[in-house]
Formats: C-alpha cells, sequence, structure tokens
C-alpha cells in the first residue's frame, strides 16, 4: 500500500518559496490502477520522484508497504527501488546497451544467476513484442520500442508497483494504445500501475481512479474518474 | 560476490569497447601525463647523475713541508678518516707524485729533461681528500690551516678553489630546487588534467548514472565499471607510453653520453625496464582510478 500523509515540497528559486506539492494524501491499495492528471507543474512528477525516493518531501510523511520512503538513507534505496518499476516519457534507457541488457542490468544487480536471465529476458521481452529486436541498441529503435523495452525492463523484476510518468508523451497514437494495453495487462497480472499523465482520451477510456492535481493541491479523487480540468 | 565481480568486470569492459571515441581521446591524454612522468623519473635521475659527476671532480689536498715525515702523514691521515664529513683521504708520498708527473708529461720533453737534471725530487707529499658533501669542504679546510697543523702544511688547494666549490655549490642547490619544483608543478599539471578528462567522460554519462540508480543499482554496479575503465584506461596508456620512451632514448642516448660521459640513459633504460614500466601501470592505474572514484562519487550522491 502506498500511503502520502499531508505531503508538501517546496522550491526555494531566487530567493523565492515555489510550491510543487501542497498537502497532499491519498492511499493506493494493492493491484489498483490509478491515474494522476494534471497540467504540467501541477505535481504529478513530485509525487513520482518523493515515491521513488529521489526526493524528499519538506513536510509530511510518504508509505510504500512496510518502507517509510522519506526516511531511506542513500544506501537504502537501491534495494527499495527493486520494489518499483518506472517508465519515463523520454524512456531512459542505457545507451550503451542493447534491449537485451538493458532489461537483464535489473536482474543481474538484484543477483539473479545467468541462467535464469537468460531464460526471463527474452520471454518479456515476448510479452512487449519486442523479442525479436534482443540485440539492437536504444538508438536503432522507434520511440514506440524504446518504450516497451522500458516497460520490459520496469515489469522484469515483477515489483509491487509500476509507476509511468507520462508514458505515451512522445508516441504515436498507435504506439500510445500499445503502451496502455501493456499497462493494463500488467496490472491485471497483479501489480499496482501508478500512471501520470495528461492524455484526456487515456484517462476517459481506462475507466479506473482518476487523482486530479492542480497547483500541488489535489482537487479531485474519483473512483472511476474522468478527466476534469 | 563472484558474480557480481564478473559482472562489473564486464560493465566495465563494453563501457570501454562501446564508448570507443571517449575512451581513445582520455586514453591520449594519460599518455601524455604517462610520458611526463617517465620524464620526470629519467630527468630527476639524469640531473643526480649529473651532479654527483661534478661533485665528484671536487676534492680538496693539502701539501705537506718536505721534512714532515711520512709517518707524521700518515697520522695526520688516520686522524682526518675519523671525521664523519670526510669519505676518504689519499695519500700521494713524493715518489708517487712524480711519479704521476712524469706520466702526465711524459710526451714533453723539456719538462722531462728539467726533471732528470734536477738533484732532488721537487715535489711535494699530500692528502687528497674527498668529503661527503660540497659544504663540508670549508670546515675540512678551517682544521687543516689551524695552528697545529701550521709547522706541517705548505698549502692547502681549498683556498684556492674555495670561489668555484662555493659557486658549484650554489648552482647544484638551485638545481636541485628547480628539478623539483619542476617535477611537483609536471606531476600536479599531469593529474590535474588527468581527471579532468576522466570527469569529463563520466559527466557525460550523468543521466546513465541516474537511470541507473532508478532501476535499484547498487553503488557498486555503478562505481565498479567505471574503476574498471580507469584500470584499462591507465594499462594500455602506460604499455603505449613505455613504447613511445624507446626511439626516444636511443635517439638521445649518444647526446646525452657525450656531455656526461658516465650516464648511458639508453643502459639506464633497458636495465631497469621492469621497474620503470610498472611505475608507468602503477601512475597510470592510480590515477585512473582515483579518478574515477572522484568523478563518479558525485553523482551518487542524491
Amino acid at each position: 500500500m502506498i500511503i502520502f500523509k499531508n505531503v508538501s515540497r517546496h522550491y526555494k528559486q531566487g530567493g523565492r518559496k515555489s510550491i510543487a506539492l501542497d498537502g497532499v494524501s491519498f492511499k493506493i491499495q494493492p493491484n489498483e490502477f490509478v491515474s494522476i492528471v494534471g497540467k504540467s507543474g501541477a505535481g504529478k512528477s513530485t509525487i513520482i520522484r518523493l515515491l521513488v525516493g529521489e526526493d524528499k518531501p519538506s513536510e509530511g510523511r510518504v508509505f510504500f508497504g512496510s518502507y517509510e520512503v522519506d526516511k531511506l538513507k542513500d544506501r537504502e534505496l537501491p534495494e527499495f527501488r527493486r520494489n518499483i518499476g518506472v517508465v519515463f516519457q523520454d524512456f531512459r534507457l542505457l545507451s550503451h546497451k542493447t534491449v537485451f541488457e538493458n532489461i537483464a542490468f535489473v536482474l543481474e544487480v538484484e543477483g539473479y544467476p545467468q541462467k535464469e536471465i537468460n531464460k526471463i529476458v527474452p520471454k518479456v521481452l515476448e510479452l512487449v513484442g519486442m523479442d525479436d529486436k534482443m540485440s539492437k541498441f536504444p538508438a536503432e529503435l522507434s520511440g514506440g520500442e524504446k518504450q516497451r523495452t522500458a516497460i520490459a525492463r520496469a515489469m522484469i523484476n515483477k515489483p509491487e508497483v509500476i509507476i509511468a510518468d507520462e508514458p505515451t508523451g512522445n508516441l504515436d497514437p498507435m504506439n500510445k494504445w500499445e503502451v496502455i494495453k501493456l499497462l493494463t495487462k500488467i496490472n491485471e497480472l497483479g501489480s499496482t500501475v501508478l500512471l501520470a499523465t495528461h492524455d484526456k482520451e487515456i484517462v476517459n477510456n481506462l475507466g479506473q481512479r482518476v487523482i486530479t492535481l492542480d497547483k500541488g493541491k489535489i482537487i479531485k479523487d474519483e473512483a472511476n474518474g474522468r478527466f476534469a480540468l | 560476490m563472484v558474480t557480481a565481480i564478473w559482472r562489473i568486470i564486464k560493465y566495465g569492459w563494453q563501457g570501454f569497447l562501446r564508448n570507443r571515441w571517449l575512451s581513445v581521446s582520455t586514453i591520449g591524454i594519460m599518455i601524455l601525463t604517462l610520458v611526463v612522468f617517465e620524464g620526470l623519473i629519467l630527468f630527476n635521475h639524469f640531473s643526480d647523475v649529473a651532479v654527483n659527476e661534478i661533485k665528484d671532480k671536487v676534492d680538496i689536498s693539502v701539501y705537506f713541508q718536505s721534512s714532515v715525515s711520512e709517518d707524521a702523514i700518515l697520522n695526520i691521515k688516520r686522524s682526518l678518516e675519523g671525521f664523519s664529513e670526510i669519505e676518504f683521504v689519499e695519500y700521494v708520498s713524493r715518489d708517487d707524485a712524480l711519479d704521476i708527473f712524469r706520466e702526465r708529461h711524459a710526451e714533453e720533453e723539456t719538462i722531462t729533461q728539467t726533471l732528470a737534471e734536477l738533484d732532488e725530487n721537487p715535489l711535494l707529499a699530500s692528502l687528497n681528500i674527498k668529503a661527503k658533501e660540497l659544504d663540508d669542504y670549508s670546515s675540512i679546510a678551517t682544521y687543516l690551516e689551524s695552528p697545529s697543523l701550521d709547522d706541517a702544511v705548505e698549502r692547502v688547494t681549498f683556498a684556492q678553489n674555495e670561489l668555484v666549490i662555493n659557486k658549484l655549490e650554489t648552482i647544484i642547490d638551485s638545481m636541485n630546487a628547480a628539478v623539483l619544483l619542476l617535477t611537483i608543478f609536471l606531476a600536479i599539471l599531469a593529474v590535474v588534467v588527468t581527471f579532468n578528462t576522466i570527469s569529463l567522460a563520466i559527466f557525460s554519462n550523468k543521466e546513465q548514472i541516474g537511470i541507473m540508480r532508478v532501476v535499484g543499482a547498487a553503488n557498486k554496479y555503478i562505481r565498479g565499471p567505471y574503476i574498471v575503465e580507469g584500470v584499462i584506461f591507465g594499462v594500455i596508456a602506460a604499455i603505449i607510453s613505455f613504447l613511445i620512451y624507446i626511439p626516444i632514448i636511443n635517439f638521445l642516448s649518444p647526446f646525452i653520453i657525450r656531455f656526461i660521459p658516465g650516464f648511458d640513459l639508453s643502459l639506464y633504460f633497458s636495465s631497469n625496464a621492469t621497474l620503470l614500466f610498472t611505475y608507468q601501470v602503477l601512475m597510470g592505474v592510480g590515477l585512473g582510478v582515483v579518478s574515477s572514484i572522484f568523478a563518479v562519487r558525485r553523482y551518487l550522491r542524491s
């Protein structure tokens, strides 16, 4: 379960205080599919950064299962992050590794034996339709292929939660729906999915819980919600 | 653990091969650094030999009056040998002096004839004294010129050579200081340039480091491959810079031996090749590894 308890995040820019999140509280149950919507700068990415421990809240608490994320020390973060798979708008693949190596890397740093890695990775790549491009480098892939690789990487170690930060932002309509289909499939397989987006069509089609943010505050949190901005 | 080390080495090797241009330019800079480093070692050795060669030429002679007996001179010799500043004392008797003189001027007929006409050996017995350090000569000279030896000593050559010895001492002191300063300056320069090159190479991978962290890689998996790359850079740069020196040394050696007859650079290089190469590798690997650790550290902090 994910809990945000009265979380605020302020930044100081040129002596002025800017508010990225302002007293945000919500809970996400296991196996939920939640969309976080809002305009640019509404606080969607801040929530994700706080959740993966890339940033710390100015006030409030962030919990992930038994972890108190805001209290984690640097050396505890790698192990914690293995519980979360993240998909980014700009894919963030390791440019000097092949598709296979990008996915295998997650398992390698967790200490999986090579034999098992050689068995699991092709299966997951098959699931996202990338099994025929295993030895390609990211620069040789299209946007959609890169994102499918990123999704394969996010789900390879069966994390409890998959976070997708504007995963369709750089994709054409066809690839966009393929990515959403994959995320839905991952959710059906048992992972919680947290989707940050400002794509109205996607949110309305999903028919799942929607948390709406504006200027760092939650203005709506509805099950079976719709895009309303 | 073994698997982890193996994977870290694999990532390092892959990084080295796949960032080919970055690797080549980093190695290029490291080669320059190691060429400077090896140059400093050779130059330091060269200046040591040169200074010793010059120092070796300096000594001080004390000539005894013809009336002083050999025993008395040998007594003085023994007492001089007890001085900690003195490296050795050589006794040259009047006969020895004459022999040396004859030998030196064997081809000069006038001198040989003049000597033959003389009834008595005109040369004096002497002690040649070699001090351990240049600045010890003045204290030895002071002792030899003391009133207690006044009756026995005819003259001490130090007074005549004092100016030259003092000047030489100043030159050698400043030369040593200059070599030390140059060494420190060039060594710092080389280290800073290499560190910056590796920092820039790692800076260009900043985003990749961020990605590795987000997917849950522990720091050893991020830092380790860069250290491996640093080792590879260091070893390759050491081999190339060492090879560069072989033709340079062979070319310079005949010129240097003309300047300092006792210094055969080629021979020194070949007989110390293993040691010099080890220094190169240690310096290269050390620079590569330390630079990598420091450069990557800033990206591993939250």
